[in-house]
Parts: structure tokens; C-alpha cells; sequence
């Protein structure tokens, strides 16, 4: 059973970075605690990095000789950008808890009609 | 040497390759293992070797915990469970395991439940880089050794924080809260030092480290520049906070009738608790040595030097090799539990601080001056030039020749070692009195007064 | 094919068995996360996502990217979130799921996103065939030299970034509603 599966390839990263990238999609749709909007905001950055380091391990190495690194420097700013993205959202969330007295998202509805 | 074991899998994970355990592995069998194989040969050291050393670790930590609180309070501590009470914990543990699980009704059954592993899980990963040998390393492949313990340990927040939040409990969730807050603060300084020492060696892998400062005493990293030596303290006081021990132990102590974020843990889960806050204080122990402290060499650098003489034909020196690792192991024990002890000393002696004393501490001196430190290291290392290279394999450390090219780092080196070893042995020296004077005091405290001074009715 | 039972056993190459692994950790806390109600059980979702994104890049050789993931994301934007979470807490009865309607528009979209993106990458992966062997390891000083060298502007740019995020984010957050109270109370 095992054996009929053929060994791990670029594919087989791309598909669970795009799994990751779906869920993170319906988290954002489906959520109403805003909150929970923000970490499906995190699954597609997720989904996002696991396609860009895979894709540097399984692309062609720089001419030199030395392994390629932009995939994984690229996927590092791309951490650091997600936690000063999540403290800045954070901030937010909070303000509009205080002004709101609720975290729900549908009650956002100031600026309709 | 590497690279000549190592083979197509190119998978850290899937089976340690190279010479670690499985390097030894291969020397007795003559043949490079399978992946299966290797796969077994590890499960088969994490479940009777890595596990069993974990718990015992904890089990004698918290007997010799209640040993030390007891002398340094002038009382004996256990003493009725075995010889000098050894079996207390093993008592203890049985007691625990016979407790009734009891999980309050409120609380959330799925992250009640999950939170101690989550607590004690990280801790036992992070056991895996500790070098107790030359080949004596778990993962010794893992390139990014120090920064892979400091980031497993980071995972721990989280098992405090749903233990106190699941509790359904205020007690528990504003232990919990306060607790995660001084953990992730106290991270800041941790990781500025362990990047001051890491800077110094120019490796972050764990095997490297120790084979950098396997040159005798002059050689560890925390005699290599004035920088380091201060930013080994300022380590030791960071990890001591971030492993919520004594005297930052207020989560636990605090609200003083009830216990914080583990108000609410009885019996087995109560002690996976327990077991992680000691398996950590011997991780943390385990990265101050090898980090600072020369890891599994000793003083005079013997390991070093017969490990380089052996490694060069291993298939010959099977049996020297073993043996020498087990010396080295044995070193490496001893100076851990050698910190171990020294943070319990200060666990019994020092007074508690409030909460914002704790945080004033973190952010506005330690951090500070784990920075300038920082800034320090760097200059010196821009300015001053160093020995580069390891021991016995690039130079040699007792030789004059060798160190021509960096006179000034062998002063300050000599220097700094000196004082290291002065400190080292005043302290020693100052516990044996203290042994020994004590044993002045029992007798005096067990001998009976004649009671002409009391008066008869 | 080798059949033999030691073939067998070899085939079971140690890559696939852990790649799969992590993938159904994966797979099943994003699942978690999707379908939750409970807020808290879907940051611990999320936390088992981040551990097992942590695996992948262990597979794909990335040491050091995986410990940062650990050191970033689970011990610094994970905490920060559950910081949120406690922070705004709502009483339980008050927590209603998404209606049907949106629920159905939901998944057909996401259906619609996945098929679409499997297919695309169906399309694309036989033409990025791999030329050379990939790299056992990624040396930890290329990775300085790069950080400092090629990726030098971004770094910097990076820190510049973080400090105004931490000044905006420590501006917003620090309450006005207390003043607002105290505002309110004075008048007679």
C-alpha cells in the first residue's frame, strides 16, 4: 500500500500549500469573531511559505555550486511580516472591542446603507 | 567525516545520519544501517534511553531540590524513604499516579487535557542536541542546535497559558497570564546572550561548540572576551526567570493559597507539570554548558585531544571511544547538575519580587545590557584578533607557537580563566565550610540543655 | 519493482512516511480551525498547523526557517493572538455560527479555489523538473552572508518596519475608553 505512492515531489508540497491556503480562505469567509478572521489571514501566509521553500529545495541550484537561498530568505520576511501584522491587527481588534463591546464582525456595520 | 556517512535521505528527521549514536551504530555493525534500521535504532533510544534519562533526571532533581531546601533551612529534608530519602520521589510518583483525576466541570475537557503535554513535550524535543559526548549527540546533524532549544522552549508558553485558561479557574487564568507575559519578556535577554556566545564561536551547532572548546579551560567560551563572561550571568539570570524558577517563581506562589495556572491539576497531570519545570532547568543547564562552559570537556582538554587522536581510525578504538564518551557524558552530567544546584541555592535563599520589579528587571536592565554586550562582543571581535579554529585539529591550545597571532586574546583568555577558576573554587570552597560547620550545628542543636533556668510551679 | 520484503521495507523511504504524516496534521488542524465555534479551540488548531508547517520545513531541509517558525509564530504571533482572544472574551451564549446561506457560498468557493489550484499546479510541475541534486544541507553562514549580502536592503527595511508596527500597535492599544468613562462622569 505504501509502496504504490510515488516519492514526495515538488506536487506534493504545492497541493498542501494550496489545502493550507483554501482552509485559511474559508476561515476568513466563515468566521465572525474577528479574531478568528486573523489566523486564517495567518493559514494563507503559511500556505504561501511552504510553497516558496519548497519550491527552493526543489528548484535548480545557483550556478556556483552553492544551494539556493531566496526561497527561504523570502519565507523569513515573510514570518516577520505576519507577526508585525498580527500585533498591528491586534491593536485594532482591541480598539474595536472597547468602542463596540463585541469582537463580532457582522455587528461592523457603521458605514452601511 | 560528515559527508563520508551521511547518504541520499536527505531528511534530518528520518534517522539521524552521521556520527552520532548511529555512528557508533555503524562501527559495531560494520555497514551503514537502512532506513528502517535507523528508524528503529532511534525509537528504540528515545523509549529506553532518552525517556527513562528524562524522568530520572526530574525524579532525582526534585529529591535533591528538597535536600538542599532542607539543609539551607537547617532541616534534614527526606530522610525515611530509602537511604537518605532517595526513594522519595518514586514514592511521590506512585502517590500521584493513585490520585483521583479529577477535572472540574467547567472546565474544557479537550484543552484541559492537552495542556500538560504541551508543557512537557517541548522540553523532552529539546533534550535531543544536548552533546554528552563527541558522539554522543542524538541529532548531531542539526545544524541549528542552540537556536532549535531555544525554539522548542518557546512552545512551553503555551501549554501554561491553555492550562490556566481551561481551568475555568480566575486563580489559574491570571497565574497563567502573568506567568506567559514574564516568559515571553525573559526571552528577549535569553536570546540576546545565547546570539553574544553564538557570535563568539561562529557556530550555532551544538557538536561544533563543544569541539571549539576542547582545548583546555582557556579555550571554553566564556573566558574568550569580558563580554561573554557577563553575558553568561546574564543568561543564567534570564533562564531562570523564563523557567519560572525562584526567585521569579511568583505564578506559582503568588496568589500564595493557590498555585496558578496548575490550581486546578491533581494527580498525574499535576506532575507532568512538575517533571517539565526540572527536565527544563537541566536543559537550560545543558545549553549554559555547552554554550559557555566548554560542554563535555574538561578542564585540562584531555577529551578533546584523545578524541581528535581516536577519531582519525574509529573502526580500532571502538572500546576508547565508548569509554572516552561516557567520561564526557559524566563531565558534561556533572556540570549541569553543578548549575542545577546553583540555581536551587538561590531558589532557597533569595526573597521574592513583585511582578513589575520582575518586568522592570527584564526590560529595563537586562535588555539593555544584554545589548550592549552585544555591541561589545562585536567590537571586540572587529578589533581584537582571535585564535579561529578547534583545537587539537587546527592548533594547538598549550603550545606559545600557536598563539603568536593572537597574543592578546591568549591574555585576556588566561586571565579570564584564572579568574574563572578562583571564583569556581571560593565558591567550593566557601560550600565545604558550609558542609562542615553545619555538622558543628546539628550537634549543638541535638545536645540537651540542663534546665536549671526553669522555674517549678 | 522489488517485492522482497527488505525491498519492501526500503521503499517506505522515511521522507514519504513523515511528509504524510505531518500533511494529515495539517490537513486536520486547518480543518479544526475552519469548523470550530470556540475561538481558543481554534488558536489551538492553529498552534498544531504552525507545528506541523514546522515538520514540512524540517523535510525540505530548512533548520533554521523551521526553528524561527517556532520562535515567531508559535512562540510570539500564536501567544499575541491568544493574548487577543483572552482580552476580548465574549460570554458563550452570545457566539452564533455563520448561517447556511453564507456557510454554502463559502465552500463552493473554496471547493472552486482548490480544484483550481490543484489543477494549475497539475499543469506546472512537470515543466520545474529538477536539474541538480538537492542540496543535503543549507549551511547556516550562506544563509548570514545572504541575509547581510544580497537580502541586505529588506533586512534593514524589515527592522524599520517592526519598530513602527510595535510604536502604532502600542499607540492603538492603550485605551481610550477609560477616558471616555471619566469624561461621562462629570457631567452633573
Amino acid at each position: 500500500m505504501m509502496m504504490a505512492l510515488p516519492p514526495v515531489g515538488l506536487e506534493h508540497y504545492l497541493v498542501l500549500a494550496a489545502i493550507l491556503f483554501v482552509c485559511g480562505v474559508l476561515a476568513i469567509l466563515l468566521k465572525r469573531n474577528a479574531i478568528g478572521i486573523l489566523m486564517g489571514v495567518e493559514l494563507i501566509l503559511n500556505g504561501a511559505n511552504i510553497n516558496l521553500v519548497a519550491a527552493n529545495h526543489f528548484a535548480y541550484a545557483t550556478g556556483d555550486g552553492k544551494p539556493l537561498l531566496t526561497g527561504q530568505i523570502f519565507a523569513l520576511f515573510v514570518i516577520v511580516f505576519a507577526a508585525a501584522e498580527a500585533a498591528v491587527a491586534l491593536a485594532i481588534f482591541l480598539n474595536y472591542y472597547n468602542n463596540f463591546s463585541t469582537i463580532d464582525v457582522e455587528r461592523a456595520s457603521n458605514l452601511k446603507g | 567525516m560528515f559527508a563520508a556517512w551521511s547518504n541520499s535521505i536527505s531528511t534530518p528527521i528520518g534517522g539521524a545520519v552521521g556520527d552520532g549514536f548511529i555512528g557508533l551504530f555503524q562501527l559495531w555493525l560494520g555497514r551503514a544501517a537502512t532506513p528502517m534500521e535507523r528508524l528503529l535504532e532511534d525509537l528504540l533510544l528515545i523509549a529506553a534511553v532518552f525517556l527513562p534519562m528524562v524522568l530520572l533526571i526530574a525524579m532525582m532533581s526534585i529529591w535533591w531540590e528538597r535536600k538542599v531546601a532542607g539543609h539551607i533551612q537547617s532541616r534534614l529534608g527526606p530522610n525515611r524513604v530509602g537511604p537518605i530519602g532517595l526513594l522519595q520521589s518514586l514514592a511521590d510518583g506512585i502517590k500521584l499516579l493513585l490520585k483521583e483525576d479529577l477535572i472540574p466541570a467547567g472546565a474544557d475537557q479537550l484543552l484541559f487535557r492537552l495542556a500538560p503535554y504541551l508543557a512537557f513535550a517541548p522540553v523532552f524535543a529539546a533534550f535531543l542536541v544536548l552533546p554528552f559526548g563527541p558522539n554522543f549527540i542524538f541529532e548531531p546533524r542539526l545544524n541549528v542546535g542552540v537556536f532549535w532549544i531555544l525554539a522548542i522552549l518557546s512552545v512551553e508558553v503555551l501549554g501554561v497559558i491553555l492550562a490556566g485558561w481551561a481551568s475555568n479557574n480566575k486563580w489559574a487564568i491570571y497565574g497563567a497570564m502573568r506567568e506567559a507575559c514574564q516568559m515571553v519578556s525573559y526571552e528577549i535577554p535569553l536570546g540576546l546572550s545565547i546570539i553574544i556566545g553564538v557570535m563568539t564561536a561562529g557556530t550555532l551547532s551544538m557538536r561544533r561548540l563543544g569541539e571549539l572548546q576542547g582545548g583546555g579551560i582557556h579555550t571554553w567560551l566564556i573566558f574568550r572576551n569580558p563580554f561573554v563572561f557577563c553575558a553568561f550571568f546574564v543568561y543564567f539570570v534570564a533562564s531562570l526567570a523564563s523557567n519560572k524558577r525562584a526567585p521569579f517563581d511568583l505564578p506559582e506562589s503568588e496568589s500564595e493559597l493557590v498555585a496558578g495556572y496548575h490550581t486546578e491539576y491533581s494527580g498525574m497531570r499535576f506532575s507532568f507539570f512538575f517533571f517539565a519545570e526540572y527536565a527544563a532547568m537541566f536543559v537550560i543547564s545543558g545549553i549554559q554548558v555547552s554554550l559557555f562552559l566548554g560542554g563535555w570537556n574538561d578542564p585540562a582538554g584531555y577529551i578533546g585531544y584523545a578524541s581528535h587522536q581516536w577519531m582519525h581510525d574509529p573502526q580500532s578504538h571502538k572500546l576508547a571511544l565508548l569509554l572516552l564518551n561516557c567520561a564526557a557524558a559524566g563531565m558534561f552530567v556533572a556540570k549541569c547538575i553543578a548549575i542545577v544546584f546553583v540555581q536551587m541555592w538561590i531558589r532557597w535563599t533569595l526573597p521574592r519580587p513583585r511582578i513589575d520589579q520582575v518586568l522592570y528587571a527584564c526590560l529595563k536592565v537586562l535588555f539593555p545590557l544584554a545589548c550592549l554586550l552585544l555591541l561589545g562582543a562585536a567590537l571586540w571581535q572587529l578589533l581584537v584578533s582571535e585564535r579561529p579554529g578547534v583545537p587539537w585539529v587546527d592548533y594547538q591550545p598549550y603550545q606559545w607557537s600557536a598563539w603568536q597571532s593572537a597574543p592578546a586574546a591568549l591574555v585576556v583568555q588566561g586571565i579570564l580563566a584564572l579568574l574563572g577558576i578562583t571564583g569556581i573554587a571560593a565558591i567550593v570552597g566557601w560550600i565545604v565550610h558550609a558542609v562542615l560547620s553545619a555538622k558543628d550545628v546539628k550537634k549543638r542543636l541535638f545536645q540537651i540543655k540542663p534546665a536549671s533556668h526553669v522555674e517549678t510551679a | 519493482m522489488n517485492l522482497s520484503p527488505h525491498g519492501l521495507i526500503a521503499a517506505i523511504s522515511m521522507g514519504n512516511v513523515l511528509f504524510y504524516a505531518f500533511a494529515a496534521m495539517i490537513a486536520c488542524a486547518a480543518l479544526v480551525m475552519v469548523i470550530s465555534q470556540n475561538i481558543v479551540h481554534t488558536a489551538v488548531g492553529l498552534l498544531f498547523t504552525l507545528l506541523g508547517v514546522t515538520g514540512i520545513y524540517f523535510l525540505l531541509d530548512a533548520e533554521f526557517l523551521a526553528a524561527v517558525q517556532l520562535v515567531i509564530y508559535v512562540g510570539g504571533t500564536l501567544i499575541l493572538i491568544i493574548f487577543g482572544v483572552m482580552l476580548t472574551s465574549q460570554s458563550q451564549r452570545s457566539r452564533l455560527g455563520p448561517s447556511l446561506p453564507q456557510v454554502m457560498v463559502a465552500l463552493t468557493l473554496g471547493a472552486i479555489l482548490l480544484i483550481a489550484l490543484v489543477v494549475a499546479i497539475h499543469h506546472v510541475t512537470p515543466t520545474l523538473a529538477r536539474s541538480q541534486p538537492a542540496p543535503g544541507e543549507y549551511p547556516m553562514d550562506l544563509l548570514g552572508q545572504a541575509l547581510l549580502g544580497d537580502a541586505l536592503a529588506p533586512f534593514e527595511l524589515i527592522s524599520v518596519l517592526l519598530l513602527v508596527a510595535m510604536i502604532g500597535a502600542a499607540y492603538l492599544a492603550r485605551g481610550r475608553k477609560r477616558s471616555n468613562e471619566n469624561s461621562g462622569s462629570r457631567t452633573p
